[in-house]
């Protein structure tokens, strides 16, 4: 009976495997991650603990204090973040979707660049101009990209949306007139799973020579 | 009998107007269930089972429990039950910050005694596999078998056959805002959610229940949602435990499932594999048909598709079982079962038509009984230059080598009754429209102001719409089945119809003119029969003082119709060096009855064929048999298009009535056979399992030279 074999012939390691069940094997064995900030901070286990820091980032033009830990993300902060002030910060346009680098969901503007928020610690984004797509429009004047998507509707459920259009704007910063190759390339790092692209090809033409 | 009158005589029905939420959507302020930061909020997480098949020893949750800032943590199944799937939730977490949760849930110790699996349906349909269902032998649900004439009589008719297996895996929804909830207790008996949900009354209804509190007290908000194509009506588990939490808390959680959750849980489209022997007469008349299947639903059932698929056939006969494996359970995914059928079907259709050596067009028309249809195959063809296609499949010698196809569909979506609404008429001239639907992306929301505007003569600005949110008492259904513009369409213009007649009753000794004679035009009122009688609608509206007109409606059937039918043309480019395949340009004709709003709907049909367009050639959850496990759960692994897979698409809004019918599901449909078709006339080799990638390509491409 292979199945029976194979059953007790890993039951003591898979056994504790499933002790981290959820987690793999290293991370059952990794003691809880630093908990500094909290009241019980110095629960934490000697060697665990990464130094809290509170950064200043400016965001939109604004300058926001938030306690941070070394591994708290960019979009952590702008999703979630509280400033020291004890007010959120509550940019959420954009979006954690695949958690990895690979949707643009949640794409804001680095110094003028498009960037995955979910991919930058909030510690490297200090001293840089940081630009979400609550921060492209002046006023009430959109930009050019947000009236061409409003125009082309494209945008379904509008989940990717604001990563496409801070990813569109970052590649009208760059080329000007986009071809539609150079538009697919640009727009390469962004997911929709509605199905909008051809409506945002054709938004981001219209908005063309308009940056 | 209620109308929605004559093109000629429409402002706003049937044009192109832009999204209410598209402000909203661009600049960033839609706020979406994920998006809601409530006071003092905390994050809740759920640690889920990485082993396919378990019997759970023990679960120890105290060292979650005394990490700092965990504020709550409750197991999710007791001792001595089986986990039947990867992903299975096992206990959960409400912690001040997602990653204290996080931490949280590495600190749950769960023991586990494991049992065999099985996660493909080759290995569940094996002889001596483990039994995974009790209810089911050897893993299959008894067969569901259909009828029809005698195939017998159909093959000795057949002056051609074909015997082919057709396979299509699973497909996982992909929602982009992934299932979850935001759960608030205002007090004991009040409960407020928000939820990313297709059917906020269904969710509201489900968690009184579940929770023991009048319906009217509970709440459920799905203002902006990211994205469902079926998956997204009840709470799941997920939903309960967010509201447990906030429960045990007395704190707002927030609970989302992760990007991997939601390809092990959030529900999938079925796998199918069909063995099909199928025979036509000389002169092109399909005549037996005669098909054994199967497809899994993971450890649920509801693994159907359709077969034989849209084509008349006299002699059918049709057998599917359900097979069970250790995977997470389907759920309905955008056209449940017809994606899938009318791939194995309009491939099946060009088989035939090749051994016929007739046209693949000119073989659906002899055997299509559909009228719309009919017309769509001359518009299509046309469109996409069928002339030019490739008279020899796979002739030539160029490394990269074109073909042409097609496919077809057909779908319901005539809406019906459980909608309420209401249209109310304030004395300062403003309207509203509150009905208990939910835009989920598709523009219902914008379909409702356009409705009410043409109705009095206003803007689609000026009609404020209220929709997702329980709180009015306005039920109406949940979003599926293309039905939501079928079933609110009716009943808003009802409603607007109603609250203008109000308002011509009040004006009429005004205007002193009958109440008959009165008609809006833009922005006025005037009495037909004397326009120089007109008052501005502020003017009239005035008249109302310190009241309000407030009107419901009624869901009248002959402004809806049942029936979409659909066709889809394909070209495709294969490089036979490096089996890539390049779709060039898809022509959908899409049958929408009255497309109410023309923009919208193309975007619709455009989103139908891209998600056709991934399951043809790019989506297939993969298994891995020994350790039971989803391979590529994921959005790198598990591929879905991108730019670089978008062709020239031409969207074909098929106006053949007006009477509104939903669109959400079809234009899915016809796309991977169309695609299947036109790589079949590129190359000359039949891939028939889907996705159509390089290596089954190269692999094909091998086997015929």
């Amino acid at each position: 009976m292979p199945e029976k074999d194979k059953k007790q012939g890993t039951n003591i390691s898979r056994r504790n495997f499933l002790k981290g069940v959820g987690t793999g094997t290293v991370a059952a064995t990794v003691a809880p991650s630093v908990l500094i900030g909290s009241e019980k901070a110095a629960d934490a286990q000697a060697g665990d603990a990464i130094a809290n820091a509170t950064i200043e980032l400016t965001i939109n033009g604004k300058s926001y204090q938030v306690e941070v830990e070394a591994r708290t993300t960019l979009l952590t902060v702008l999703r979630d973040g509280i400033d020291t002030g004890g007010n959120n910060i509550d940019l959420t346009g954009a979006k954690l979707i695949c958690d990895r680098g690979e949707c643009g969901g949640c794409t804001v503007m680095v110094d003028g660049k498009s960037v995955y928020a979910c991919m930058m610690l909030a510690m490297d984004a200090q001293g840089k101009q940081l630009t979400t797509v609550e921060g492209l429009a002046d006023g009430d004047d959109l930009h050019p990209v947000q009236e061409a998507f409003i125009q082309h509707d494209a945008l379904m459920c509008g989940f990717c949306t604001p990563g496409f259009i801070v990813s569109s704007a970052a590649l009208l910063n760059e080329n000007a007139n986009p071809t539609l190759e150079e538009i697919k390339v640009g727009l390469s790092g962004n997911t929709c799973r509605c199905g909008t692209y051809p409506f945002i090809f054709d938004a981001v033409k219209t908005a063309s020579g308009k940056v | 009998m209620a109308s929605w009158g004559e093109a000629s005589e429409s402002r706003l029905i049937g044009k192109r107007v832009t999204r209410l939420s598209g402000k909203d959507k661009v600049t960033g302020k839609a706020k979406y269930t994920f998006d809601i930061n409530e006071p003092g909020m905390l994050y809740g997480r759920i640690l889920r089972s990485e082993t396919a098949h378990a019997t759970v020893m023990g679960i120890d949750l105290s060292e979650a429990e005394a990490l700092p800032g965990v504020k709550a943590v409750i197991p999710l199944i007791e001792v001595g039950n089986k986990l039947r799937y990867q992903g299975q939730e096992i206990a959960a977490v409400a912690a001040e910050t997602d990653d204290i949760a996080k931490d949280a849930i590495r600190l749950i110790h769960v023991d586990l005694e494991e049992l065999p699996h099985v996660v493909t349906e080759d290995d569940a349909m094996a002889e001596g596999a483990p039994q995974i269902r009790e209810d089911w032998a050897n893993n299959q649900s008894e067969p569901n078998v259909r009828e029809d004439g005698d195939i017998n009589t159909g093959f000795d008719e057949a002056a051609v056959e074909v015997e082919a297996t057709y396979h299509t895996p699973v497909q996982t929804h992909v929602c982009l805002e992934t299932h979850g909830h935001v759960a608030k207790w205002e007090d004991e008996q009040n409960l407020t959610v928000w939820a990313s949900t297709q059917g906020v009354f269904g969710v509201r209804n489900d968690f009184a229940q579940h929770f023991e509190l009048p319906a009217n007290q509970v709440r459920v908000i799905t203002e902006h949602m990211g994205g469902g194509f079926g998956s997204k009506f009840g709470p799941g588990i997920e939903g309960r435990t967010a509201v447990e939490l906030a429960r045990i808390t007395g704190k707002a959680v927030k609970l989302m499932l992760t990007r991997k959750a939601e390809h092990l849980v959030a529900g999938n489209r079925p796998s199918m594999t069909q063995q099909v022997r199928a025979g036509a007469t000389s002169d092109g008349r399909l005549i037996a048909y005669d098909m054994k299947g199967y497809g899994t639903g993971g450890i649920s059932s509801g693994a159907g598709f359709t077969g034989p698929y849209v084509y008349h056939v006299p002699n059918s006969r049709a057998e599917r079982v359900n097979v069970a494996v250790n995977a997470g359970n389907q759920r309905a995914m955008r056209a449940p079962g017809h994606p899938q059928g009318a791939f194995a079907m309009d491939s099946l259709m060009d088989e035939l038509a090749e051994k016929l050596g007739m046209d693949p067009v000119e073989f659906r028309r002899i055997n299509d009984p559909n009228e719309v249809r009919q017309a769509q195959y001359t518009l299509g063809a046309q469109e996409i230059g069928w002339h030019r296609r490739n008279s020899v499949p796979g002739s030539g010698t160029s490394v990269k080598k074109r073909g042409m196809g097609v496919g077809s569909g057909q779908w319901g979506g005539g809406g019906g009754r459980g909608t309420e609404a209401r249209v109310t008429i304030n004395a300062d001239g403003t309207v509203e429209a509150v009905t208990g639907t939910q835009d989920i992306g598709t523009g219902i929301r914008t379909v409702i102001a356009m409705i009410v505007a043409e109705e009095f003569g206003l803007e689609t600005t000026d009609v404020r719409v209220k929709v997702g949110d329980s709180q009015p008492g306005l039920p109406s259904g949940g979003s599926g089945g293309s039905q939501t513009t079928p079933s609110v369409a009716p009943v808003i213009k009802t409603a607007a119809a109603a609250a203008k007649q109000k308002l011509f009753e009040r004006i009429a000794p005004l205007l002193d003119a009958p109440v008959g004679d009165l008609r809006v035009g833009t922005g006025t009122i005037y009495v037909v029969s004397d326009r120089t009688k007109t008052i501005t609608w502020k003017q009239a509206t005035g008249q109302l003082g310190m009241e309000s007109i407030s009107e419901g409606g009624t869901w009248e059937e002959d402004l809806r119709q049942n029936g979409a039918a659909g066709t889809q043309f394909a070209e495709v480019e294969i490089d036979t060096q490096t089996g890539a395949i390049r779709v060039i340009k898809i022509v959908a004709v899409q049958d929408c009855g009255l497309a109410i709003n023309r923009l919208t709907t193309e975007s619709q049909v455009n989103g139908g064929v891209i998600m056709g367009l991934g399951q043809a050639i790019l989506e297939e959850r993969f298994m891995d048999p020994v350790t039971g496990r989803m391979l590529n759960a994921n959005l790198e692994d598990y591929k879905v298009p991108g730019t670089f897979e978008i062709p020239e698409i031409k969207s074909i809004v098929f106006d053949t009535h007006r009477k509104v019918t939903g669109v959400g599901e079809p234009p899915c449909i016809p796309t991977p056979g169309a695609i299947a078709n036109a790589v079949y006339n590129a190359i000359g080799v039949r891939i028939r399992s889907l996705p159509i990638t390089p290596d089954k390509i190269l692999d094909a491409l091998a086997e015929k030279a």
